[in-house]
């Protein structure tokens, strides 16, 4: 590389990643405005516009052709776009939902934002990675933004306690992830995930780029909430913040399954991973499905449920093929919508005064006749959980179980269908409490009206839930990032 | 190589073996009749009180903890500096000093935050 | 004797796995935390003896990397450490389970 042209290069390049340097500035701007005035009132609203901003350059440029910037390090336009725009469109939601959230708890600290902006920032790194550094800066940026957020309301004992848990096993996971970077790199003499596959096909360490890859694929599994490396998830989702939860859930798991495709895609030689990605997503569906039965917490219950859908988007992934990968990506969106949605509804029913870490199911009996409007939505959120038609969640199952089976992997759909018939019963069970079942008690019932921006928020997820179902088209979208060849997507943007 | 290595290794045995026989020796053929003065950490100074751990003031971990992070931060000035001529040489030297300030500005708006916060108020 | 690159993977390897056991059998929050910190410099060793080995300087960046994120991992940490140990007096993880269904 000549070094007079690194400086113009990189000034070219920053014109391609507008949305990230919008974002960290903003983040960097907040910082500021906090410390000279904490908890000005703007810093709610600067972040949701920024987000806004963010996210309207990235719908624009999905439909572009992929291109990689700052010397091939991460990628930009294409899939990368779709990524950052699912990952925007969870930050921006959050925010929503946040503010009131915060306020009433009376936690509207300036951070909180700020630290959503960072680990945004992270999160887009991570999802278009183009090189193992990339993968990693993105993922600690994200992970230990993450873990400052758990542990945001800082008086509840609870919430300690689950950032002290991510935090133990995140760190711990991250050892692994490193070292698995470290043997693939040793393996292959690269970083850069496209020319690593070329490379391992002409080296001949290959327990070294085996090994690797397991050990990377343990951090990953971790990352995104699957079995058997699960054990943190329901701790961390019961105790942080509710509208933090629903962001943890939704926007880290499709940067980390964003990245996994592109190692899984790119690195990666076809068709060696497929088996043990479909064992991985057996267990997972099978133990987050099985435990949510037994459930009394309803966070706590969706922690589960959480981990049962990763086991959903892994039995995508197991198809190794660009139908698995593009079914993968569609189910995250609809997943965003469906999560933050629920996580919503109950953020605004909870009374406990422990952010609802200890609140039971039953203690939300009748409630559905209080405040109706939630309620009504929280229908909709549950049924598309359980995959019925005619909700997003019914065609996300589809494009995900779908490839799986043209891929050989029939046992692997039968026990998913099998498991999500099963997930039917504790989410209508949701909905048997909400309206068919009188309190058992007295509960010191919060009968606040909800504000109007989240009561939006909610009813704008329910309403997107029901368009995806009935209009499945941006399927098409996301296939298109894997029917080019691999070779073309390595160019350099004009 | 290693042979060469080897006088050190004879020394270094005799050195740990000889003062390990004369502690051990002591102790086990010297006379032992403790008692609870005898034992005392000061035999003939004052009655110790309380215990030896005490706790320190919190502020020593939040002045430590903020001098680890921005020292480690430092480690990302090191290549820039080292080729820093290489691109005085290509014609950019400011344009990529400038890109060094917003690097240390960032930080910089870290240490505000810090200061203001309170971080470094040690009282 | 020649110090071969298989030298530095072994002796990284076993710090690793001494990081590793640390973690797993340790109930102290600060011995764990001190063989996460083992953990990411065995890692550090593998990273600069293998990219010395190739010739390629992508592994000594990571390195940086590494020692900054292992910083701020650090301090988060620690920060988690004292306010578990502020609401609970003890930092013994095998005594921290509020979460009981």
């Amino acid at each position: 590389m000549e070094l007079s042209q690194a400086y113009t290069s990189l000034l070219s390049d920053m014109g391609h990643t507008i949305p990230l340097i919008l974002i960290v500035l903003t983040g960097l701007v907040i910082v500021l405005l906090d410390a000279f005035k904490p908890r000005h009132v703007s810093i709610p609203y600067l972040t949701a516009l920024v987000l806004a901003v963010a996210l309207g350059l990235e719908i624009q440029t999905i439909g572009s052709q992929g291109g990689t910037a700052y010397y091939e390090l991460i990628r930009v336009g294409g899939m990368a776009a779709y990524v950052n725009a699912v990952i925007l469109t969870s930050g921006l939601l959050s925010v929503i939902l946040m503010k009131p959230y915060l306020e009433r708890i009376d936690h509207n600290i300036g951070e909180a934002y700020a630290l959503l902006l960072f680990s945004i920032t992270g999160m887009m790194v991570l999802g278009s990675a183009n090189s193992l550094v990339t993968i990693f800066v993105g993922l600690e940026t994200m992970s230990i933004c993450l873990y400052i957020m758990t542990a945001l309301i800082r008086s509840h004992k609870g919430a300690i306690e689950s950032a002290l848990k991510y935090f133990l096993l995140g760190a711990f996971s991250t050892g692994f992830f490193l070292y698995g970077i470290a043997l693939l790199y040793g393996a292959t003499g690269t970083m850069m995930l496209p020319e690593m596959r070329g490379a391992v096909a002409v080296s001949d360490s290959d327990t070294m780029f085996w090994a690797g890859l397991a050990l990377l694929l343990v951090g990953f599994m971790f990352k995104v909430g699957a079995a058997p490396f699960h054990m943190w998830t329901p701790d961390v989702y019961q105790g942080a913040a509710t509208p933090i939860t629903g962001f943890m859930s939704t926007a880290s798991k499709t940067a980390a399954f964003a990245s996994l495709i592109l190692v899984l895609y790119y690195a990666v030689p076809a068709e060696t991973w497929n088996g043990v990605i479909a064992i991985l997503a057996l267990i997972t569906m099978i133990v987050g499905n099985v435990i949510a039965i037994s459930q009394t917490n309803l966070k706590r219950m969706l922690a589960y449920s959480s981990i049962a859908h990763a086991g959903y988007v892994l039995v995508g992934l197991s198809a190794g093929t660009g139908a698995g990968y593009s079914g993968a990506l569609y189910y995250m969106l609809v997943y965003t919508f469906m999560n933050i949605g629920a996580f919503g509804v109950i953020a605004f029913m909870e009374f406990d005064g422990k952010e609802g870490s200890e609140q039971r199911l039953d203690s939300l009996a009748g409630i559905g006749y209080k405040k109706p409007v939630l309620s009504v939505c929280m229908i909709f959120f549950m049924f598309s959980l359980a995959g019925f038609p005619p909700f997003g969640g019914f065609f996300g199952k589809i494009a995900v179980f779908a490839p799986a089976i043209d891929a050989g992997f029939i046992w692997l759909a039968i026990v998913g269908v099998l498991t999500s018939a099963v997930s039917a019963y504790y989410y209508l069970r949701v909905l048997v409490v909400f309206f068919m079942k009188q309190p058992d008690g007295v509960y010191d019932f919060d009968a606040s009206p909800v504000p109007f921006s989240a009561t939006a928020v909610i009813v704008l997820c329910a309403g997107v839930i029901l368009v995806l179902g009935v209009a499945p088209s941006i399927m098409e979208v996301t296939m298109s990032f894997f029917s080019s060849s691999i070779t073309t997507t390595a160019a350099v943007l004009p | 190589m290693f042979e060469d290595y080897i006088p050190f290794f004879i020394q270094l045995a005799i050195a740990s073996g000889l003062s390990l026989t004369l502690l051990k020796g002591g102790e086990l053929l010297g006379p032992s009749r403790p008692n609870r003065i005898k034992i005392m950490p000061y035999e003939s100074g004052m009655d110790p009180v309380g215990s030896a751990r005490q706790r320190y003031s919190i502020k020593f971990y939040l002045v430590a903890m903020i001098f680890i992070v921005f020292d480690v931060e430092i480690v990302f000035l090191y290549p820039w500096a080292i080729s820093f001529q290489d691109f005085l040489a290509a014609g950019v030297g400011l344009e990529v000093l400038g890109i060094v300030i917003v690097f240390i500005v960032i930080l910089a708006i870290g240490l505000i935050y810090d200061i203001k916060k309170g971080g470094l108020e040690f009282d | 004797m020649e110090m071969t690159l298989n030298w530095y993977l072994t002796l990284s390897s076993v710090l690793f796995i001494t990081g590793t056991l640390g973690f797993l059998f340790r109930r102290n929050i600060i011995v764990m935390l001190m063989s996460i910190e083992l953990m990411l410099n065995a890692v550090n060793l593998t990273l600069v003896a293998l990219s010395q080995a190739a010739a390629d300087t992508a592994g000594q960046i990571l390195v940086f990397f590494v020692i900054a994120v292992a910083a701020a991992e650090a301090a988060v940490g620690l920060a988690i450490v004292i306010a578990v140990f502020r609401g609970r007096q003890t930092i013994d993880i095998s005594k921290i389970k509020s979460f009981r269904y």
